[in-house]
């Protein structure tokens, strides 16, 4: 059988893990009690007229990423720039000129949720949102 | 002990291959459940102006002065967002004024008449048919497109600069700085472009999507024709059997698209 | 093995702080170009590769120049270079991470730096610069470490190493190749637009590569109980003498071609590196220098009493290494830049914050190159306790 196992600096390893601990879930117990509510994103008034999206919310919602992805690809690659959605309808498939004429808010609309979820799509750095008020 | 903590280590490798294999079976199968309704397809544009290979030619006996070239290079310059920098090292420019000798140095000619010796020159990217940029480009960001087009993609170019190194014309430029603040007025319809990309004249890819013709030849009161060189009917090629035409460094074999009527 | 690195001698624990605080401020300069763009370098829309990339050129050579020692002993079965193969194959490893380095510090959006490897792109020899850069330092990490853990254990190697060493050997002639290859098939760049550039890459690569090996063990032999030994140093000094007479006949034979053809454009580059063009020649005292190092360096290299003398031996080394950094680093980018495409001059100067990143890197290179000699001198002198 091997020798007797001991542990050294039993003392400054537990030190050590604990305060690793503790830094670790930092996240958790510095935001205990201010959970933030969900984010609203609002709408404009030409995003209501509009009834919906170029596909149902539940779709863009979990989707618009790939979608905005797809239609990257589409445009700037394959010079395909129409989109026919699964209701036959065509929209022109661009960020800053179709999905930015309605959800002309971008400080309301995208921004509620990004802020939220603290993602940073690069699309902005070349993009130009269409704002009421211009930044 | 050795062993222990090897299998320790072998034990902890495989836990965690374990665990985030659910993970990743969820992740493709969320894209099916949300995947159900019926399949959207892109389409190219209707009333689009198409063509085998896009051409530009370029009548330089319609111009006297640097003055007369100065609307074409504004309409490009301001519905492209480019930017205006007092850094010269910084400039981008998609289509400018070059003199005779440094647009064409390889047809030298001391006693050059009159006209062509202080006569401005137009110069742009070529859109060349064999494009050594295309070639150098390590991610296809700037690529050759069916319409004949050497075109950027600004998402994925990594800013190596390989493709500015390649182009025996210096038609490209790079972003040495966020151009924003120095775009005078910005157009909404075009994107700005970020720091760390090359960028270079597109021949308008999106107007001819709209069936426009680029913003220069809309500019250049038919100085500047632009057309299918493999269409025998068209402008271009009409204007290419009755005049005499130079190119720029046509011995490299790049193949260039643009065409000076001298 | 890694242990042996982490302990060492006072002035090994400072050498490594003073490098990391080098790397600290070149980092920090880094962080300040990732925010405000390579716009604070002094490359332009005209000359658009600048420091980073010549450096990277330049590492690339002193990298390939591992050959130098594995080919002798390994295909050739020159004994002598035994104890010293894992001092070329460690540096092989330090140079490599350098170029790498320079090559990220160099890009306008380093984020997308794994779009190479994303979308393949074979007719780029970008792409296959990657794969053979990434490939030696996979080779050299690889047998590096097998072949010292082995003599550490006085053991032979696993057989599996020998093959990857035998692959090593046309490998370290192919990273200096394909980045050569990077600028001789440029049409639009006539003074890069050459077939001997390959080959000048590599005769400079091999003057400049074991010429700062030598310089390394002769410190090694003054720092520590390790000699890398005196015959295996005049053997490395004989190969630095023919790289560098080569490398200056090479470009003895541009300026033939260049000069006696008269074509105007291929003049003009040449004309702008060594007498200025328009005016502009801020790197015409620069080449000169390197120049005379060159020609220094082969008199006191040809003549075997003063290459015999280990203290002129050094100086000549350092007259290798500056002047062919020199005509790499400097020379190459920027008379190949100069004049631009339509014959327009405009000069490149590298800025502060270009050169302190450019340390920070070189700091990175030499941090990795100290630790992983300390381990092989380590292991060595473990050995002959």
């Amino acid at each position: 059988m091997p020798e007797e196992k001991k542990i050294y600096d039993k003392g400054k390893v537990v030190a050590g893990l604990i305060i690793f601990a503790v830094i670790f879930m930092f996240p958790f117990w510095y935001n205990l009690g201010k959970a933030a509510p969900a984010p609203e994103p609002v709408l404009t008034d030409k995003a209501k007229a509009a009834k919906e999206c170029i596909e149902p919310k539940s779709f863009m919602k979990a989707e618009h990423m790939q979608v905005l992805n797809d239609w990257r690809g589409s445009v700037v690659r394959d010079e395909n720039r129409v989109y026919v959605s699964s209701k036959d309808k065509e929209f022109d498939m661009s960020l800053s000129n179709t999905c930015l004429d309605c959800h002309s808010n971008k400080a309301d609309f995208c921004d509620k949720c990004h802020n939220y979820a603290s993602v940073n799509p690069y699309c902005w750095d070349c993009h130009i949102d269409k704002p009421k008020e211009n930044k | 002990m050795e062993n222990s903590r090897r299998t320790f280590l072998k034990i902890a490798g495989i836990s965690a291959l374990g665990l985030s294999a659910k993970p990743v079976l969820n992740a493709f199968a969320v894209s099916e459940e949300h995947g159900e309704k019926k399949e959207a397809k892109v389409i190219p544009k209707k009333g689009a102006l198409t063509a085998k290979r896009w051409a530009m030619v370029i009548d330089t006996t319609k111009f006297k002065s640097a003055k007369d070239l100065e609307p074409m290079i504004e309409a490009c310059n301001k519905i492209h967002n480019i930017p205006v920098f007092e850094n010269k090292r910084h400039e981008i420019k998609w289509i400018w004024e070059e003199e005779f000798k440094h647009a064409f140095p390889d047809l030298e000619n001391e006693h050059m008449n009159d006209r062509i010796k202080s006569l401005p020159f137009l110069v742009l990217c070529n859109q060349c048919q064999d494009a050594p940029c295309v070639r150098a480009c390590p991610t296809k960001a700037t690529f050759k497109q069916e319409d004949g087009i050497v075109a950027m993609d600004f998402h994925r170019c990594i800013g190596c600069r390989f493709c500015m190194a390649a182009c025996p014309y210096g038609s490209r430029s790079f972003n040495f700085r966020d151009p924003r603040p120095f775009i005078k007025e910005t157009n909404k319809k075009f994107p700005t472009r970020m720091k760390g990309v090359v960028e270079k004249c597109n021949f308008c890819s999106e107007l001819l999507a709209e069936g426009k013709k680029p913003a220069c030849v809309e500019a250049s009161g038919g100085a500047l024709v632009f057309g299918d060189l493999d269409d025998p009917e068209s402008e271009v090629r009409k204007l290419l059997k009755s005049n005499y035409t130079i190119r720029r460094k046509t011995a490299l074999g790049t193949g260039p698209a643009i065409y000076y009527i001298v | 093995m890694l242990e042996l690195a982490l302990k060492g001698s006072k002035k090994y624990y400072g050498w490594m702080t003073a490098l990391l605080a080098v790397i600290g401020v070149g980092f920090g300069c880094y962080l300040w170009q990732l925010s405000f763009g390579l716009g604070i370098t002094g490359m332009s829309r005209d000359v658009s590769w600048g420091f980073y990339i010549a450096q990277f050129t330049f590492l690339v050579g002193v990298a390939a120049s591992a050959v130098m020692l594995v080919l002798p002993y390994y295909l050739h079965n020159y004994k002598a270079f035994g104890k010293i193969t894992i001092l070329g194959e460690f540096l092989a490893v330090s140079s490599v991470t350098m170029c790498l380095l320079f090559i990220i510090v160099d890009l306008g959006q380093p984020m997308r730096a794994l779009n190479v490897i994303l979308y393949p792109t074979p007719t780029s020899i970008l792409f296959w610069d990657m794969i053979v850069l990434n490939g030696y330092l996979f080779l050299n990490v690889v047998i590096g470490w097998q072949v010292l853990e082995a003599e550490r254990n006085s053991v032979a190697p696993p057989a599996w190493v020998k093959p990857l060493i035998y692959l090593s050997i046309p490998w370290a002639v192919s990273i200096h190749t394909v980045t050569a290859f990077l600028y001789c098939g440029l049409p639009g760049r006539g003074f890069w637009l050459t077939a001997i550039l390959a080959p000048r890459f590599l005769a400079s690569a091999f003057a400049a590569g074991p010429s700062f090996l030598i310089l390394l063990c002769l410190i090694i032999r003054k720092l520590t109980r390790f000699d890398p030994g005196k015959e295996q140093i005049q053997t490395l000094a004989k190969i630095v003498t023919y790289g560098i007479i080569l490398n200056v006949f090479f470009l003895l034979c541009e300026v033939f071609v260049v000069f006696y053809s008269k074509i105007p454009e291929h003049m003009d580059h040449l004309k702008y590196l060594f007498v200025g063009l328009h005016g502009h020649g801020v790197l015409v005292p620069w080449m000169w220098t390197s120049v005379g190092l060159m020609l220094t360096s082969i008199i006191l290299l040809v003549n075997p009493m003063t290459r015999k003398n280990e203290t002129v031996l050094a100086v000549a080394c350092l007259c290798v290494f500056f002047g062919t950094w020199i005509d790499k680093g400097l020379g190459m980018i920027a008379g190949g830049f100069v004049p631009s495409p339509l014959h327009h001059v405009n000069e490149y100067v590298p800025t502060i914050p270009e050169i302190i990143i450019t340390l920070g890197v070189y700091a990175t290179g030499f941090l990795v190159l100290t630790a992983l000699f300390k381990m092989a001198i380590s292991v060595k002198e473990e050995l002959s306790a």
